[in-house]
C-alpha cells in the first residue's frame, strides 16, 4: 500500500478505443486492482483491472481535458483514461509503474488470495491433477518403460520434474551422460506414450554437438528409444527450430544430432520460429488491430505483415508431421528445439492432443498443460512477464498453443468438450497470478515457494464452474470415431482468433451467441428432464401409472431458460465485478431496446472527432460524427440539434 | 434449330467422375437438352448426379491418349472432372455442353419445361405485388399512393407496372421525373419505416448533365417525399468525384441549390466488372490448395470481396442510422439504380425490419427488391466466377447480397428465420434453375416471354407452410428490434460455406449444425408449445449486450 499515494481520483474520463464514445467516472488505486467505476448512477459500470495483468503504462502528452494515461493489459484490454489534473495522472502513473512490476514472489497476488477455502478444499484443488495417474493411463510404466529416480533431488536436471520416464534399457550414467551432453541437462524423456503402437513422443534440448562433439551415451539413449520400440526401426528426431538457426547454435557449441552419429535416427527440422520472432509478431499483430477505423485491406495486409498465423501454421504443421509419425507410421519421435521448453512443448502438447481424444475433455486438458508446459519446465514466470522483467524474455508462447488449440476447435467443433472460453479464461490466469499454478518458472521453484501450501490452483476453480466451459455440440462418440484428429492445414483454415485478442472489446462482437444460446437450452432440456424424472418419481410413489406420461408443460419460468453465470471472467474477486458487470449491461441493454438495440459499441460524441472512427464510417462534417448508432444518450440530443 | 441438334453424342458408358474429397465413380454419363446426367453403374443403390447445364460456368478438354478428359466448372463453384473413353465422344459431350449452357432464348431454358408433379401452373405468381405491400403497409395510406403510370412500361422498362409514389405527385410529374432519371428510374418508395413512417426511396441518378439541367417536377417529387420542413439524404453511392464526373456523360446528382432540404452523402461502392473480377479472383484463391498462409492472405485481400462487403454493410449501416436514428428519409441510388441500390436498400431493410426477417419475409423483400425493381439478373448472371468468356455486364451484386445478409446473420444468429442453407440455395438458384423466378432482366421481358404463364416461381415454392427444415434456423426467435450489424474488418468473416462449400471441411459443420438441430428439438419436445409464446421476453434477454462478451460458433 506503501506505493499507492493517490488511491482515488474523481471525474476520469475513459474512452473508447474504437470510436469516440467516453464515459465519466471515479478511478480508484487498490494493493492488486485497478478500479474505474463509471458516475453514471442508472448504469455504473465498473471494470476492474489486475495490476499483474497491466503490461504497460504510457502517459499521452497533455490535451485540453486533461492529461490521458494509456494502459495495454496482457489480456488484450487496451484503456485508455483522461485523467483531469495531472499531478494526479503523475501520481497514478508512478504508483501502477511500481505497483506491476513486482520485486518479490510474495507481492504476487497469488499469495494474497483468498477464496474462502479451507486447507483441506485447498489441498483437495492440489491433487485434482495427477501426472502419475496421468503417465499410468498412457500405459506407463511397462515393459519397455520405467520410472527413474535420477532426478528425485533435481541435481540432473533443475528444469525438469522429479519423475521422469526412461525407457528400461537406459541406465543411470547413460542418464547422467546424456544430460551433459544437452543444453540445461534437458535429456531425452518421455512425455507422451501411444500405446496402441508402443510409439513414444520423447522431449528433451539440443544437444552440445558444435561442430563435431559427439556423446556416446547420448546415442545410446537415443538407441534405448529406439529399442524400446519394437514397430519401427528408426525414431524420428525433429528439430522445431529453422534449420538456419540451429546452425548458427553450432558456433556457440551446441547445434543438433548428426545423423552419421546415431543409428536409425530420421532426423527432420521444422521451421517455427524462436521467442523473439513471435514476439514481435505479436506486437505487429496487435499493433494493426488497435488501429481505428482500420479499412478491410489494411486489415488484411496487417493480418499478414504480422505473420502471426504463418507461425501459428508452422506449430499446427509440426504437430501434424508429430502426429502422423506417431500414429500412422508407429515410430518414436524424439522433439526437442534450443532448450525444449518453448516450441518442444507447443508441439508435444498439440501433437498429444492430436493423437489422444483424453486431452479435448475439460480435465484432460488441464493434465496436458500440467504435464508438457507446467511439470517440464516451460518459463511462464519469464515469458509471461510475471516478476522482474527481462522484455527480452517475454513471449507469447503459451498463447499460440492455446491458438492452436482454437484452431482446431474451428475445424471440428464436436471434438472439443470445451468452448473458447475455456482457453480464454486460461489465458486470463496464466497472466493474473491469481491462482499458484503457473508461478515460476520450473516445479523445483514451485516447490521452494510453497505453492500448494500458499496458493489455490486454478483448476479447482475452473472445474468448479465447469458449466460456463461447455461446448454444447461436443460428442463424445466424434472421439470414438475420430480418435485421431487429422486437422487440414489449407491456409484459409487460419483465422484471426477475434475472441481472445479483442475480447473487451464489445462493439466488435457478434449481437448474439449461439454458443450460449444451444448451451442453454442444453441446460435447460437437462434441467427439464430431472423434472419429469421427478414427478415420475412421486407419481410411482403415489402408485400411479406414469407410462401414458404426457410431455410435462413445465412451469412457466421454466421456458425461460436460466442464464449461465458469467462466461467470461469467474474468480471469485473478479466475479463481483462480472456480476456487478452483468447487471449494469442489462439496463444498458434496456435502455438500448427503446431505441437502437443491440449494438453496444456504439458510441459518438458531438464534436472534435473525424466522423470516420467507427461502424458506418464518414459522414460529413455537418451531420456531427455519426458512429455506429447505440444508446441514444443526452449527447445525442446535441448531435442532432447541429446537424 | 431444335436444341436436341446440339447433341451429337448422348450416351457414354465407362465414365470415370471425379469430384473434390470423394471417390473417383465409373458410370454412364448421358447429356439431355438441359442436363447433364452421371449415373453410378452399380445397379442396387445407384448414385444420380444431375447437374443443369446452365449451371456450367466452363469446359475444359483434355486428351489423354485416345481418351478424354472434361472438366466441369459450374456456376455454384464446384468444379468437376469426368474422364471419357473415345476422343470423339469426349469432344462431342464437350461441345454439346459448351452450347447448351449458353441458350440466349429465354423461352428455351429449362423453366418452360420443368413440371414437377406437385406444383400446377395456375394461379398467381410470385409471393407478393406492390399493390400488396400497399396494402399491408397502413403507415403508407395517408400520404403514399400506387401508381399506375408505369402499366405498359413505357414510363421505366425496368421497373414494375405499379409502384408507390407520394399521394400529392400525379402521373404527369412521374413522367416528366423518369425522362430526367437515366433509364426512367424516378424515384420510387421501396420502404416504409414501421416506427416513425420514415421512408427509403431509390432511384437512379439524375441526368443533370454538364450544363446542370434541372427537373421541376423530380425536385417536387422529392420535396413531396420528405414532406415540407424536415431534412432527407441522398445516399449516392459513387465518390463525389465519380459523380461529378458522371455529369461529363450526361449524368449527375442532385445539387445543394435545387434540392435544399437534401442532404447528399457520396459513399464510393465497386460496381460492374470490378466486382465480377473480384468474385473471380476471389474463387480463384479458394480453389488453390497450395497457398501459404501469407500468400492466401494477400490473394483474399487482393481479390478486395471483403472490402465490397465491408461497404455494402457500412452503407447499408449509414441508411438505417438516417432512418431509424435520426428519423429522416433517404433516397438511395447510384448511376443506373439497379446494382448497388438494391444492394443497399435490401439490407438497410433487413437490418431495420423484423418482418423482412421470416422466411416468406424475406423473399418478399428479395421479390420487391430485385425481381420487381429490375435487378437485370440475365445479365448480371449469364456467367459466375470460372468462364473465361469476355465479360459482358456481369456483375455478383446478388451474391455480394447474399453475402451481406449471411455476415448479418453471423451477428445476429438467432435473428433470422431462415438458415445458410437458404441464402446458398438462392445463389445457385440466381445462376441455374428450375424456376423462372431469375429469368429475364425485368418485368416487362418477363411478360413478354410468358414466363409468369410458363414457369413456376422459386419464391412461391420456397415459402410453403411445410418448408424443408434445412432452410429454417433452428435457434430463430423473432425480435422487434433493428440489428445492427459490426462493420469492424474484425466482425466479418469469409462466407465458408460458400466459398469453400466443396472442402471436406464442410461435412464437420453439417454435423455439428444436426446436433444443434437435435438439441433444439429436444427442447422444444420438453419445453411444450408453450415455448413459443415467451419469444418477447427471451430475445431481450439474449439481446443484453452481455451477450456481445460471447461468441458463437460458426457452425450454423
Amino acid at each position: 500500500m506503501e506505493h499507492i499515494r493517490t488511491p482515488k481520483v474523481e471525474q476520469v474520463k475513459l474512452l473508447d478505443r474504437f470510436s469516440n464514445k467516453s464515459v465519466t467516472g471515479t478511478l480508484h488505486l487498490t494493493a492488486t486492482h485497478l478500479i474505474f467505476v463509471e458516475s453514471n448512477s442508472t448504469s455504473a459500470q465498473e471494470i476492474w483491472i489486475l495490476h499483474h495483468h497491466i503490461a504497460s503504462v504510457e502517459k499521452l502528452s497533455l490535451t485540453t481535458s486533461g492529461c490521458p494515461l494509456l494502459i495495454q493489459c496482457r489480456n488484450f484490454r487496451v484503456v485508455h483514461f483522461v485523467i483531469p489534473r495531472e499531478r494526479d495522472c503523475h501520481d497514478i502513473y508512478s504508483s501502477l509503474l511500481r505497483l506491476l512490476r513486482p520485486v518479490s514472489y510474495d507481492e504476487l497476488y497469488a499469495f494474497s488470495y483468498n477464496p474462502k477455502q479451507n486447507d483441506q478444499q485447498r489441498e483437495e484443488g492440489w491433487q485434482l491433477i495427477d501426472l502419475a495417474a496421468e503417465f499410468e493411463r498412457m500405459g506407463v510404466p511397462c515393459d519397455q518403460w520405467q520410472l527413474t529416480d535420477v532426478n528425485r533431488e533435481y541435481k540432473v536436471c533443475e528444469t525438469y520434474p522429479r519423475d521422469l520416464y526412461v525407457p528400461i534399457t537406459a541406465s543411470k550414467p547413460i542418464i547422467v551422460g546424456s544430460s551433459k551432453f544437452r543444453s540445461k541437462g534437458r535429456f531425452p524423456v518421455l512425455t507422451y506414450f501411444y500405446q496402441e503402437k508402443k510409439a513414444a513422443v520423447c522431449r528433451c534440448s539440443q544437444p552440445l554437438s558444435g561442430f563435431s562433439a559427439r556423446c556416446l551415451e547420448d546415442e545410446h539413449m537415443l538407441q534405448a528409444i529406439s529399442k524400446s520400440n519394437h514397430n519401427s526401426r528408426y525414431i524420428y528426431v525433429m528439430d522445431t527450430r529453422p534449420k538456419l538457426n540451429a546452425l548458427a547454435n553450432r558456433a556457440a557449441g551446441k547445434g543438433y544430432e548428426n545423423e552419421d552419429n546415431y543409428s536409425n535416427i530420421r532426423f527432420q527440422f521444422v521451421g517455427i520460429e524462436n521467442i523473439h520472432v513471435m514476439r514481435g509478431s505479436l506486437q505487429k499483430l496487435l499493433e494493426v488491430m488497435g488501429t481505428r477505423s482500420l479499412s478491410m485491406t489494411d486489415y488484411l495486409v496487417g493480418l499478414e505483415n504480422s505473420g502471426w498465423l504463418r507461425h501459428i501454421k508452422a506449430i499446427m504443421d509440426a504437430a501434424i508431421f508429430l502426429a502422423r509419425a506417431v500414429t500412422v507410421e508407429g515410430a518414436s519421435v524424439l522433439v526437442h528445439c534450443s532448450d525444449g521448453w518453448d516450441r518442444t512443448a507447443q508441439v508435444c502438447a498439440l501433437g498429444s492432443l492430436l493423437m489422444d481424444p483424453y486431452y479435448r475433455t475439460i480435465k484432460g486438458f488441464m493434465v496436458l498443460i500440467e504435464k508438457d508446459w507446467i511439470s517440464f519446465g516451460h518459463k511462464f514466470a519469464d515469458r509471461c512477464d510475471q516478476l522482474d522483467p527481462d522484455p527480452k524474455e517475454v513471449s507469447p508462447i503459451f498463447t499460440q498453443f492455446l491458438e492452436c488449440v482454437w484452431q482446431l476447435t474451428e475445424q471440428f467443433p464436436q471434438a472439443f468438450e470445451f468452448s473458447e472460453w475455456f482457453l480464454i479464461q486460461i489465458h486470463e490466469h496464466v497472466h493474473s497470478c491469481q491462482f499458484g499454478n503457473f508461478l515460476g518458472n520450473s516445479q523445483r521453484q514451485r516447490e521452494d515457494l510453497q505453492l500448494k501450501e500458499r496458493t489455490y490452483s486454478l483448476w479447482a476453480h475452473l472445474l468448479s464452474e465447469k458449466q460456463n466451459y461447455l461446448n454444447p455440440v461436443y460428442s463424445p462418440s466424434f472421439a470414438e470415431s475420430h480418435p485421431v484428429l487429422e486437422p487440414s492445414t489449407q491456409a484459409y483454415h487460419f483465422k484471426f482468433w477475434r475472441n481472445m485478442y479483442h475480447q473487451y472489446d464489445r462493439s466488435m462482437h457478434p449481437r448474439q451467441s449461439i454458443l450460449k444460446h444451444v448451451l442453454t437450452l442444453k441446460e435447460s432440456n437437462r434441467e427439464l428432464e430431472g423434472t419429469v424424472q421427478a414427478l415420475k418419481t412421486k407419481l410411482q410413489k403415489f402408485g400411479v401409472s406414469t407410462s401414458p406420461l404426457k410431455p410435462q408443460t413445465p412451469p412457466r419460468e421454466r421456458s425461460l431458460p436460466p442464464r449461465p453465470q458469467s462466461l467470461i471472467l469467474g474468480a471469485p474477486l473478479l466475479s463481483r465485478k462480472e456480476v456487478q458487470q452483468e447487471e449494469d449491461e442489462e439496463v444498458i441493454g434496456e435502455e438500448a431496446r427503446e431505441d437502437a438495440p443491440a449494438s453496444t459499441g456504439g458510441e459518438r460524441t458531438v464534436e472534435g472527432n473525424s466522423a470516420t472512427e467507427n461502424g458506418y464510417g464518414e459522414l460529413k462534417e455537418s451531420f456531427g460524427s455519426k458512429n455506429e448508432p447505440s444508446v441514444v444518450t443526452l449527447e445525442f440530443g446535441v448531435a442532432r440539434m447541429t446537424c | 434449330m431444335e436444341l436436341s441438334e446440339h447433341i451429337k453424342t448422348a450416351n457414354v458408358e465407362d465414365v470415370t467422375l471425379k469430384r473434390p474429397f470423394h471417390p473417383a465413380l465409373r458410370g454412364t454419363l448421358c447429356v439431355t437438352s438441359h442436363h447433364l446426367l452421371f449415373s453410378d453403374r452399380k445397379d442396387e443403390a445407384s448414385w444420380q448426379l444431375l447437374i443443369l447445364l446452365k449451371n456450367i460456368d466452363a469446359v475444359e478438354k483434355r486428351a489423354v491418349g485416345s481418351s478424354g478428359t472434361i472438366t466441369i466448372k459450374c456456376k455454384d463453384l464446384l468444379v468437376l472432372q469426368l474422364e471419357i473413353p473415345g476422343m470423339e465422344e469426349c469432344l462431342n459431350i464437350a461441345s454439346s455442353i459448351e452450347a447448351l449452357s449458353s441458350l440466349e432464348s429465354v423461352t428455351e431454358m429449362y423453366p418452360f419445361f420443368y413440371r414437377p408433379s406437385h406444383l400446377t401452373l395456375h394461379g398467381p405468381w410470385g409471393l407478393s405485388s406492390t399493390e400488396q405491400y400497399y396494402k399491408q403497409t397502413e403507415r403508407l395510406w395517408d400520404r403514399w399512393r400506387v401508381s399506375t403510370v408505369n402499366s405498359d412500361y413505357s414510363v421505366c422498362p425496368s421497373y414494375t407496372s405499379a409502384v408507390i409514389v407520394p399521394r400529392e405527385v400525379d402521373d404527369d410529374k412521374l413522367i416528366r421525373s423518369a425522362r430526367f432519371r437515366q433509364g426512367g428510374r424516378f424515384p420510387v418508395l421501396s420502404y416504409c419505416h414501421h416506427r416513425n413512417g420514415m421512408v427509403i426511396m431509390r432511384s437512379s441518378q439524375p441526368l443533370t448533365g454538364a450544363n446542370k439541367k434541372r427537373c421541376k417536377e423530380d425536385e417536387l417529387l422529392l420535396q413531396a417525399v420528405i414532406d415540407g420542413s424536415e431534412l432527407g439524404y441522398v445516399i449516392d453511392l459513387r465518390s463525389a468525384q465519380q459523380a461529378q464526373q458522371a455529369r461529363m456523360t450526361g449524368g449527375g446528382f442532385e445539387s445543394k441549390s435545387c434540392y435544399s432540404h437534401w442532404k447528399r452523402i457520396h459513399r464510393h461502392h465497386e460496381r460492374g466488372k470490378v466486382v465480377q473480377e473480384s468474385l473471380i479472383k476471389l474463387v480463384e484463391a479458394c480453389n488453390d490448395p497450395s497457398h501459404s498462409v501469407d500468400r492466401w492472405l494477400s490473394k483474399l485481400e487482393n481479390s478486395k470481396w471483403l472490402s465490397h462487403v465491408h461497404s455494402a454493410l457500412s452503407t447499408a449501416g449509414l441508411v438505417v442510422e438516417c432512418v431509424e436514428r435520426d428519423g429522416h428519409s433517404v433516397l438511395v441510388h447510384g448511376s443506373e439504380g439497379t446494382d448497388n441500390t438494391l444492394l443497399v436498400s435490401t439490407l438497410a431493410q433487413l437490418i431495420l425490419d423484423p418482418a423482412s426477417r421470416t422466411v416468406t419475409g424475406f423473399l418478399c423483400l428479395l421479390e420487391r427488391e430485385w425481381i420487381q425493381a429490375g435487378h437485370p439478373f440475365q445479365q448480371r448472371c449469364a456467367h459466375s466466377a470460372y468462364s473465361h468468356a469476355r465479360l459482358k455486364l456481369e456483375c455478383p451484386s446478388f451474391l455480394l447480397l447474399l453475402d451481406c445478409v449471411w455476415q448479418v446473420w453471423r451477428q445476429f444468429p438467432l435473428a433470422l428465420e431462415f438458415s445458410e442453407a437458404l441464402l446458398l440455395r438462392l445463389a445457385q438458384e440466381a445462376y441455374a434453375s428450375n424456376y423462372g423466378t431469375f429469368l429475364c432482366n425485368s418485368e416487362q421481358e418477363k411478360c413478354a416471354a410468358g414466363v409468369k404463364e410458363n414457369t413456376h416461381c422459386l419464391f412461391q415454392s420456397l415459402s410453403k407452410p411445410d418448408i424443408e427444415e434445412q432452410y429454417l434456423n433452428p435457434l430463430y426467435e423473432p425480435n422487434d428490434l433493428a440489428i445492427w450489424p459490426s462493420v469492424h474488418p474484425q466482425s466479418l468473416q469469409l462466407w465458408t460455406g460458400l466459398f469453400l462449400r466443396w472442402t471436406e471441411y464442410a461435412q464437420n459443420m453439417v454435423e455439428a449444425r444436426e446436433e444443434v438441430w437435435s438439441i433444439v428439438k429436444e427442447h422444444r419436445e420438453k419445453a411444450g408449445p408453450d415455448r413459443s409464446n415467451n419469444t418477447p421476453s427471451t430475445h431481450c434477454d439474449t439481446l443484453t449486450p452481455f451477450e456481445n462478451l460471447m461468441d458463437e460458433l460458426t457452425i450454423l
